[in-house]
């Protein structure tokens, strides 16, 4: 009762609609505050004069991309905007696949985004939302990056993007201490590290350790173990027909390639190090999934370079050090397929400070840049191995930087959103919890969209 | 006659009879524990969080919070990292806290301002087809406000034009002017529901009462301010905590036309930032969940008065 007797209050809501009144009749924006580039000392800038000057431009940059790798992107190009007088607003969030479709849908872009899922980048330029990138982005792409790479961001013979930083899937991590103590080998092939499994598992200890719980992406870890086996198993060429779906994802062919996986996943004399039997494996997060090495109770994780980070505070990740990585062995020792994963820098707008900032991103210069200040992995092949932060990163770049390394992109991302991020994810939990491979790749044959 | 009065008022006290059964268990000694029990179930999880929250890093990601009572270790760094951090994507809580405040005072009063206008008018000024905008508006409440987002947001940006014709202009909103889209998709969200409860809460005020003002000559103006405002103030003030709370805790209306930098998200939008680019972080959320709880906590404790007395509103006379 009392709450609003006193006229004050009454003001007070009257004064609040004239307020909304105001705020809705004239959205006017306020007069923007210029960026503040004085320039510089000439010496500093003559790297960026190529830019040209855009004094007071805004460029928005939308991304999966936070925290401290987001910090250290921003310390990498204020030199850039200093210089060319531009301001690069970047925002980083965990709702990118979501937001990026609901911000162009409502006529709402950012001027540039990093695309994480070619597939995804697909989608926009074919719907004619995406800029073609400038001629000077695709001279710089096609010195820097290797067909492989620029092929996914070319779509109907257009190219979008540069490729912007990577990450190498084909992994398996190891302790080199346990390694050395207990005279176990690196495998060079396949057959070589079922024979360690084994020795290792005779030993009393479980060889394996995995997690593939991610939230509502559980699962995705174990589709990167299909993918890097079957990238072996089928070759390059049919890797992308099964990725294209022009292989289809019942065959015997990938059967076979799965079924070669669950003698390992599925194993329980092999799984799961540290955590328990095999179905422990898809409670398990990914993030804890390799931890178990640190305590000498699993040997073997397969993961990403990006695992890096994952270690437990104080554990030195080197050759010589706590934990370690080498290549997931194929049959063939002479051949090395990776498999990997990265960003596609596309633009929404073509104005020419947004394409400015999509050349600077395709450079050497800002991959070195950005190398020096923190862990960073580019298959740019301008990049300096010198600048490499960690023994990790150095070994990811040496096997890109290969030319004799075959790259194939993480195909879950390339494939239709309903299987790549969908059916392939559950289907994979299933598998891990007990379901039988055929019934498992019957089911995402059949969630394929049609047409 | 006589028989069935009798069996009426046999069953009338057999009912109060069953009332006065069900009052006396709820306070005897077992609800009392029983109550407890709930209470300090309920309130374990949240217990739990807050203990984590000061757990340290390494302690808080390989075991759970009860374990602090086996190894008692306390720190205050991740509410150090979620507040005072200087990084670009985390921590930084306290500037995204006033954004909140920014964002939420409005959101609460223009529908609470609005929804208050068209209720009154609804109930007590007669004009043709009322009914119908009634009906119209109690029926907007179904419609999911996820349908609305892209639409509101072209809205925003590419303004309303109909065959070719710009009828109204796109907004263009930069920088800290764009809080005013979230007042807005705030305010369009929070009305159905608003004038619904409102408009109950006042069609059931005698009638007499406006009557007696009308004869004494008062416009509708009057009438409002010192007859209605004062008589609906629990069901005003019910609805404004309803919608400080769903305003405050709200992520996707925030997301969507605030955008996610320091300049106008709300401070749900850094917590789902905070846990780092691969969830590494994730020891952070709890400190952050115990900063963003700490406003509505105190709005909801200083105001629950009304809250319980305004949840009937509308529900039961009297």
């Amino acid at each position: 009762m009392s709450l609003l007797s006193h006229p004050a209050r009454v003001a007070l809501i009257a004064g609040s609609v004239g307020l909304a009144l105001v705020a809705g009749g004239c959205g006017s924006s306020e007069p923007t505050s210029t960026a503040g580039g004085d320039g510089g000392t000439s010496a500093e800038c003559a790297p960026y004069a190529e830019y040209g000057k855009h004094e007071g431009k805004k460029v928005s940059i939308y991304s999966p991309i936070r925290d401290v790798e987001a910090d250290l992107f921003q310390q990498t190009w204020a030199p850039f905007e200093k210089c060319t007088g531009m301001k690069i607003n970047y925002e980083g969030t965990g709702e990118f696949e979501a937001q990026i479709q609901v911000r162009a849908d409502g006529g709402n872009p950012p001027d540039i985004a990093f695309f994480p899922q070619p597939g995804l980048l697909e989608r926009f330029a074919k719907a004619g939302k995406l800029k073609p990138a400038s001629a000077k982005v695709k001279e710089l792409a096609d010195k820097n990056w290797s067909a492989d790479w620029t092929k996914y961001s070319t779509i109907d013979d257009v190219f979008y993007g540069a490729p912007l930083g990577a990450s190498v899937k084909s992994f398996v991590w190891y302790s080199p201490s346990m390694f050395k103590e207990r005279g176990w080998a690196i495998p060079k092939t396949w057959d070589e590290l079922m024979t360690l499994s084994e020795t290792i598992a005779a030993g009393g200890v479980k060889p394996w350790c995995a997690g593939i719980e991610s939230g509502d992406a559980t699962g995705w870890p174990a589709t990167d173990w299909i993918e890097d086996v079957l990238l072996r198993e089928i070759g390059p060429e049919g890797y992308d027909e099964w990725v294209g779906h022009k292989l289809a994802f019942n065959d015997p062919k990938v059967v076979a390639a799965v079924d070669k996986v669950g003698a390992i996943l599925k194993n329980d004399k092999f799984v799961n190090g540290g955590y328990g039997p095999v179905k422990s494996i898809a409670s398990t997060a990914f993030q804890e999934g390799g931890v178990p090495i640190t305590a000498g109770k699993c040997a073997l994780h397969r993961q990403a370079s990006f695992y890096a980070n994952f270690w437990p505070e104080g554990t030195k990740v080197a050759e010589d050090g706590d934990v370690f990585a080498f290549y997931l062995p194929g049959n063939d020792p002479a051949k090395k397929p990776v498999l990997g994963a990265g960003e596609f820098v596309a633009a929404f707008a073509d104005r020419p400070e947004v394409q400015a900032v999509q050349a600077y991103l395709a450079t050497a210069d800002y991959a070195n840049a950005r190398m020096k200040l923190g862990t960073y992995v580019s298959a740019n092949k301008g990049v300096d191995i010198a600048n490499a932060q960690n023994p990790i990163d150095k070994l990811s770049i040496e096997m890109l930087q290969d030319p004799n390394t075959v790259f194939r992109f993480d195909g879950s991302d390339l494939m239709p959103a309903a299987v790549g991020a969908g059916t392939f994810w559950k289907g994979m939990t299933d598998w891990i919890n007990g379901k039988d491979t055929k019934t498992v790749l019957d089911f995402i044959e059949n969630s394929w969209p049609k047409s | 006659m006589t028989t069935v009065s009798s069996t009426v008022t046999v069953t009338q006290s057999g009912a109060r009879g069953a009332a006065q059964r069900v009052r006396q268990s709820l306070t005897s000694r077992t609800a009392g524990i029983v109550a407890i029990v709930i209470a300090l179930l309920w309130t374990t999880p949240t217990f739990g969080l807050f203990l984590s929250s000061l757990r340290p890093e390494d302690q808080i990601k390989t075991t759970g919070w009860w374990t602090f009572f086996a190894d008692p270790q306390l720190t205050l760094e991740n509410y150090r990292q979620v507040l005072f951090s200087t990084s670009s994507s985390s921590g930084q809580m306290a500037s995204f806290l006033i954004n909140s405040i920014v964002i939420t005072i409005p959101s609460v009063l223009f529908p609470l301002a609005f929804a208050a206008f068209a209720a009154y008018a609804l109930a007590w000024v007669p004009f043709r087809g009322r009914n119908l905008i009634y009906i119209g508006i109690f029926a907007l409440q179904v419609v999911p406000l996820q349908m609305a987002l892209v639409p509101l947001l072209s809205f925003f940006s590419e303004g309303v034009s109909v065959f070719g014709t710009q009828i109204m202009p796109a907004w263009e909103l930069e920088g800290a002017s764009r809080f005013a889209q979230v007042w807005f998709a705030h305010t369009c969200f929070a009305l159905p529901l608003g004038v619904f409860l409102l408009h109950n809460f006042m069609s059931e005020l005698p009638g007499e009462l406006i009557e007696a003002a009308r004869v004494d000559g008062a416009t509708h103006g009057v009438i409002f301010r010192r007859l209605i405002l004062p008589l609906v103030a629990p069901a005003l003030a019910a609805f404004g905590i309803f919608q400080f709370l769903w305003v405050w805790n709200d992520l996707l209306v925030g997301l969507i036309f605030a955008g996610g930098t320091a300049e106008t998200a709300p401070m749900t939008v850094r917590l789902a930032q905070m846990a780092g680019t691969k969830g590494n972080e994730w020891q952070r959320l709890t400190a952050g969940a115990f900063v963003s709880v700490i406003v509505p906590l105190i709005v909801f404790l200083s105001m629950q008065r009304y809250f319980v007395r305004g949840l009937l509103a509308g529900s039961v006379k009297g």
